[in-house]
């Protein structure tokens, strides 16, 4: 970094959630240099999570969900125009519309889109549509109004299940195919896996696990339904890909980052590495495109879609930016993500997917209320609550500090003591939809499934 | 006015559903939904629910590029 780190040009490229905490943070530690966002999107930086809950449910408009400002941030805005490139030589920003925005640091905060259907002509039909945007938000809920007969819903990770939970709500009939054992498997492991299944079917959600939906069928270009990969068929009016988020590289080629489909890799302290692993010091990235080590496991990569991470890794990159080199600050923070679906509130704190075991330590599966504790080696790294979610800070603390794997007891609503069993997290290659937490070392899971031969997990909850 | 919750830390002591459940409600035992973008009309009672024991509501003018 040259000069004065408190003055020169930042570029943000992406006006999400991570690009304005970052211009907020940038202003508030005294940056006084020029600033621009670009985004891609027209509409100025909104909140997501609203999208497959409230605005779903006929609750708020999709054009209602824009996010408060905490501060001035006194920037120039870019949107509705793409980013196309960096040179990585001139340092620019090269945008769709062709100018080129010379930087002093830049920050990579593009986020993830949603993966369309893989067949264009079918995802093409009226009515097959995707979640990510307020604009998706706003089309899937004017078809929703509509009332369609079925809601075919692919992909059952937390954006099909959320999806598959207002349907419900509305009345409306909804098919869930997943290719993996179980809903939130992916994320959640085997034992909340089946209890979501438990939940979904009795919510009258026709829930099809271990399935593949092999075409959509279509009559003059509307779709009318859908064929599965076990030869059955149904008729649906509206079909939700569901099948997780791509991250927004492409625009990196040619920039020497190290960008590609897992993301852009950087250091704890959100610094961009170069194609030869080699740390920037004047490129940083920040939400849902990073792939940073996280000490607390293993200082495997982690890329995480989660809103609590979006916003501490952008203040953690708009204070490195502006700071000097002693006085940067590493990204620690607990990786945490919460869902409403089906009347219940899931949240989980850690990596539940970094496991072997888990344990049901507070409540249990029948009531519907709990805590999974999830350990790996004998330490803990994740628990997940249903309904409970004012324990949670009592299990960061143990995460953090790595306490022994299975907790001990502290719980006084269970007289009987809970027995740790595999977590039984998939290998993420079978699922349909992506994990919330991409792990893009390996599993270790997986790896002690290899060695160990443990029984399959005794499921306590079954419709 | 408008309105963000950081859900990771909203732990449904619902204070917030009572003083303003025009813009917070209890979706469930403990899932939180609210109304982003506030009605005229709430500001006074969203100031106030604001005031949230885990302090997980941010209050402010919409972001973008018509901030100032």
């Amino acid at each position: 970094m040259n000069g004065e780190p408190r003055s020169g040009r930042i570029v943000i490229v992406g006006a999400s959630l991570a690009g304005l905490r970052a211009a907020e943070t940038l202003r508030d530690e005294g940056f006084t240099g020029s600033l621009t966002l670009v985004g891609e999107e027209p509409q100025p930086p909104y909140d997501r999570p609203p999208l497959s809950k409230q605005v779903l449910l006929g609750r708020t408009r999709a054009g209602d969900v824009g996010l408060p400002l905490r501060r001035e941030v006194d920037a120039r805005w870019k949107l509705g125009v793409r980013a196309e490139g960096v040179d990585p030589v001139g340092r620019q920003v090269i945008l769709a519309d062709g100018e080129r925005l010379p930087f002093d640091r830049l920050l990579i905060a593009t986020g993830t889109r949603a993966r369309p259907w893989p067949n264009p002509s079918e995802a093409r039909l009226d009515g097959v549509l995707t979640l990510r945007t307020s604009e998706d938000a706003a089309a899937l809920s004017a078809r929703l109004d509509a009332g369609p007969r079925r809601v075919l819903v692919i992909g059952a990770g937390f954006t099909g299940s959320e999806i598959a939970s207002a349907c419900r709500e509305r009345g409306l009939e909804v098919t869930v195919a997943e290719r993996g054992p179980a809903p939130l498997v992916g994320a959640l492991g085997g034992t909340l896996g089946a209890f979501a299944a438990g939940l979904q079917r009795a919510h009258g959600v026709d829930l099809r696990c271990g399935v593949t939906v092999t075409s959509l069928k279509g009559d003059h270009g509307r779709l009318t339904g859908a064929t599965f990969s076990d030869g059955s068929r149904i008729e649906a009016d509206v079909a939700v890909v569901a099948l997780g988020a791509v991250r927004n590289t492409e625009w990196l080629a040619g920039s020497d980052l190290a960008a590609g489909p897992r993301g852009v890799a950087c250091d704890a302290g959100c610094r961009a590495f170069n194609m030869y692993g080699i740390v920037t010091d004047d490129v940083f990235v920040a939400g849902d495109v990073a792939r940073f080590p996280h000490p607390l496991f293993e200082y495997q990569m982690l890329a995480l879609e989660h809103w609590g991470n979006a916003v501490a890794q952008a203040e953690v990159a708009a204070h490195n930016m502006v700071a000097m080199a002693p006085d940067r600050r590493p990204h620690l923070a607990v990786p945490a993500f919460w869902s409403s679906q089906f009347g219940v509130n899931i949240k989980s704190v850690g990596v539940p997917t970094f496991s072997d075991r888990v344990v049901i330590a507070q409540g249990s599966l029948r009531e519907g209320r709990l805590v999974a504790v999830y350990g790996y080696r004998g330490r803990i790294t994740a628990a997940v609550s249903v309904n409970r979610a004012k324990w949670l800070e009592h299990y960061q603390h143990l995460i953090e500090t790595a306490a022994p794997f299975p907790p001990g007891r502290g719980a006084a609503d269970r007289s009987e003591p809970a027995e740790p069993v595999p977590s039984d997290v998939p290998d993420p290659q079978l699922l349909s939809h992506g994990p919330t937490v991409a792990l893009t070392g390996h599993l270790p899971d997986r790896r002690l499934t290899l060695v160990r031969h443990d029984p399959p997990p005794a499921v306590a909850h079954r419709p | 006015m408008q309105i963000v919750v950081d859900l990771n830390r909203c732990q449904g002591y619902a204070q917030c559903a009572f003083l303003a459940p025009e813009v917070f409600e209890l979706h469930g035992e403990e899932a939180l939904m609210f109304t982003p973008t506030v009605p005229d009309g709430q500001h006074e009672r969203v100031r106030r629910a604001a005031a949230c024991p885990v302090q997980a509501i941010l209050v402010g003018e919409r972001a973008g590029p018509g901030e100032r």
